[in-house]
């Protein structure tokens, strides 16, 4: 199961084993950390699930959507590392991935 | 003040369900919702994508199912209070009394709350204290566009809202400066074209891949900073601005009315969906019990169980008989097709 680091905007990390297939939102949700609110569930259609990837990971994610792009646009403060997180399937490739989360979502 | 069986928050599919349900039981009911329209999350997030477990409709989207509740609650003439949240409840012996953010009064036995995350509210620019010009000249909304006669508006966002009032206010403000965080725009390609003109004519000015940095005044924006991806700022001197950042939900005052909360869910029972108070009840995606699952078809679910308790609370004198709907009378008569 792919390991993933997932960093509050307080600093602290939570690392959790996140089973294949889910993405880095549902890890998080299941796992109860808090920063990602997923309002819409993962439907790509709220922008509360959003996350900076660690930029060494960035190229071994799925590609943007048009949708995670225009939905980008709601997030609160985007950086070039930004992407949203129920858009982001785990892989075996993913093993070790760092995620930060946002001051709030929205 | 209106005195009604029930006061149902929230006019989303559960909502409306829930209208249905006490309309059948000949219970008359009043709706609040924030947004402008009936729909709720289906219509303001996702009216085009496609839903497939609404039980018998094997596809549908957001806006279709809207369309269809709005139909199936037709006979019952619903008053529809949009644009308002609720404020305040309180308690007046045995029944409620619901005042509402424009003053609306409700006095009622039965409150149901389908309110899903909680109401739509605009999402605001990372700027610290923001609030303090929000009395001033600053917008997230358009209610009269001639206040913005003459003037240099800053209007941020890369939707529709942005772009159709780039194009509209062109016409009687002196310059628009749009500012959009990347260079394409999910406004209509029509409106973006529009804009573009307006550019090449000098009447708007098109910044984007930049993102606001703050809001310079005392009580009124003076000046906007900008910072561009690159680093790059600038200082530009405003009239006004309007954000069009979207919408999110907040669960806003419902949070304060006593009732018991697990994280950002209601508490309720699984026999009428009745949270800790008497009268009022929670339904869809902002109740919370042993097993729920956040699905519009437990929330419809959820809407047929609190309409029988409504019923009792609403006509204690009267006597209670489930009835189904294909031979009923009564029902039918409610529905208008007898």
């Amino acid at each position: 199961m792919p390991k993933v680091t997932y960093i509050e905007y307080n600093g602290k990390e939570h690392e959790v084993e996140v089973e294949k297939g889910l993405s880095i939102m549902e890890g998080a949700v299941q796992n109860g950390i808090q920063g990602i609110d997923a309002d819409c569930g993962g439907a790509c259609a709220c922008a509360t699930c959003h996350i900076y990837v660690k930029e060494e990971w960035l190229d071994k994610l799925s590609e943007q959507s048009e949708s995670e792009k225009d939905m980008l646009d709601f997030a609160f403060e985007t950086k070039s590392n930004s992407r949203l997180s129920c858009q982001l399937m785990l892989d075996d490739k993913h093993d070790g991935i760092v995620v930060n989360l946002p001051e709030k979502q929205g | 003040m209106i005195k009604t069986d029930a006061v149902v928050v929230g006019a989303g599919p559960v909502g409306l369900f829930a209208v249905f349900e006490l309309g059948i039981l000949g219970l008359n009911a009043h709706v609040i919702d924030n947004l402008d329209k009936a729909g709720g999350q289906c219509i303001e997030l996702y009216p085009d994508k496609p839903i497939y477990d609404i039980p018998a409709v094997p596809e549908c989207t957001g806006e279709s199912l809207t369309q269809s509740l709005l139909k199936q609650i037709k006979p019952f003439k619903t008053n529809f209070h949009f644009n308002q949240r609720v404020e305040k409840l309180e308690k007046n012996k045995d029944h409620w009394l619901v005042t509402t953010s424009d003053q609306v009064q409700f006095q009622t036995s039965n409150i149901i709350i389908a309110a899903g995350v909680g109401s739509f509210e605009p999402r605001k620019p990372p700027i610290k204290n923001i609030e303090r010009f929000e009395k001033t000249n600053l917008f997230y909304a358009v209610k009269d566009k001639n206040k913005f006669k003459d003037q240099t508006v800053c209007i941020f966002g890369g939707g529709d809202s942005a772009l159709d009032w780039t194009v509209e206010l062109s016409k009687i403000a002196k310059k628009i400066i749009l500012i959009h965080r990347r260079d394409e725009f999910r406004a209509a390609q029509h409106t973006v074209s529009l804009a573009r003109d307006l550019e090449k004519k000098g009447k708007a000015e098109i910044l984007t891949s930049y993102q606001p940095l703050d809001f310079v005044g005392d009580t009124n924006i003076e000046n906007v900073k900008i910072k561009h991806d690159n680093g790059d700022q600038r200082d530009l001197k405003v009239d006004s601005v309007l954000a069009f950042f979207g919408l999110k939900m907040e669960l806003g005052p419902i949070a304060n009315w006593g009732l018991d909360l697990e994280a950002k869910s209601l508490k309720v029972e699984t026999k009428s969906f009745q949270t800790n108070e008497n009268g009022i009840f929670a339904i869809g995606d902002i109740c919370t019990y042993p097993g729920k699952l956040k699905l519009i078809l437990s929330g419809f679910h959820e809407g047929a169980l609190c309409a029988q308790e409504c019923f009792k609370r609403a006509r204690p004198d009267e006597k209670y008989v489930f009835r189904f709907t294909t031979s009923s009378s009564d029902i039918q008569k409610r529905l208008g097709v007898k």
